[in-house]
């Protein structure tokens, strides 16, 4: 896992790990990229991370693939992000396509569900925290 | 006495407090307004692993940390 600070060097992430696994013998490598659309006016967005849990959610992902024969990857960024740019990239590699369409596909939403992160627009210089599109995590409430 | 920590975008400073359970956490948390709002919307860790136990026991130094609704990406 990789955390950067500002956008991620989209093109120079997927071509390391094209390398890293090239002899590692998986048929099917899927990249997904998260893009900061232009909308309600944002001129970025901003991360809050919360690494040691990130790290331990992450983990816990490279045992379920590993599990399946495959593995997961992904990196994300701090702090801000301007609109146009990615903030966020993961990929799937394993022997055979199937396993790595559906990993992609709950990787990827367990992701948006439960990692560490908060997002934060930036308006007019404002860092507004985006409390409409952002989801409680597991177990959320237990103190209320 | 056990440290709060408030994660993102809640904006408070940690706390240090005396409990025995993550239920005594629960009364002491609810006694401040500014966390209130919060409460049924965070998620809680213990010493950076996740639980969902009320009545989990706690030690001398051990640091609980409230995660608030996420969205990474």
């Amino acid at each position: 896992m990789e955390l950067y600070q500002g956008p991620l060097e989209v093109k120079e992430i997927f071509a390391r790990w094209l390398d890293e696994e090239a002899a590692s013998n998986y048929g099917a490598y899927i990249p997904f990229v998260g893009t900061i659309r232009a909308e309600d006016g944002i001129e970025a967005l901003s991360f809050d991370i919360y690494e040691p849990i990130l790290r331990s959610w992450f983990e816990n992902w490279q045992e379920r693939a590993k599990a399946r024969g495959a593995i997961v990857k992904m990196a994300h960024s701090i702090g801000d992000v301007p609109v146009h740019t990615s903030s966020y990239v993961s990929a799937v590699f394993s022997p055979k396509r199937r396993v790595a369409l559906e990993l992609i596909e709950e990787f990827v939403e367990d992701f948006k569900a439960n990692a560490p992160i908060w997002k934060y627009d930036i308006k007019e210089g404002k860092r507004i925290y985006a409390a409409d599109r952002s989801t409680p995590m597991d177990g959320a409430g237990l103190l209320a | 006495m056990i440290t709060v920590e408030f994660l993102g975008p809640i904006g408070k400073s940690p706390i240090e407090i005396e409990a025995k359970t993550l239920s005594d956490v629960a009364v002491k948390l609810k006694e401040d307004p500014q966390m209130a709002v919060w409460l049924d919307k965070c998620a809680v860790a213990l010493n950076d692993t996740m639980v969902k136990d009320l009545g989990t026991v706690l030690k001398e130094g051990d640091r609980i940390s409230i995660l608030p609704p996420v969205c990474g990406g």
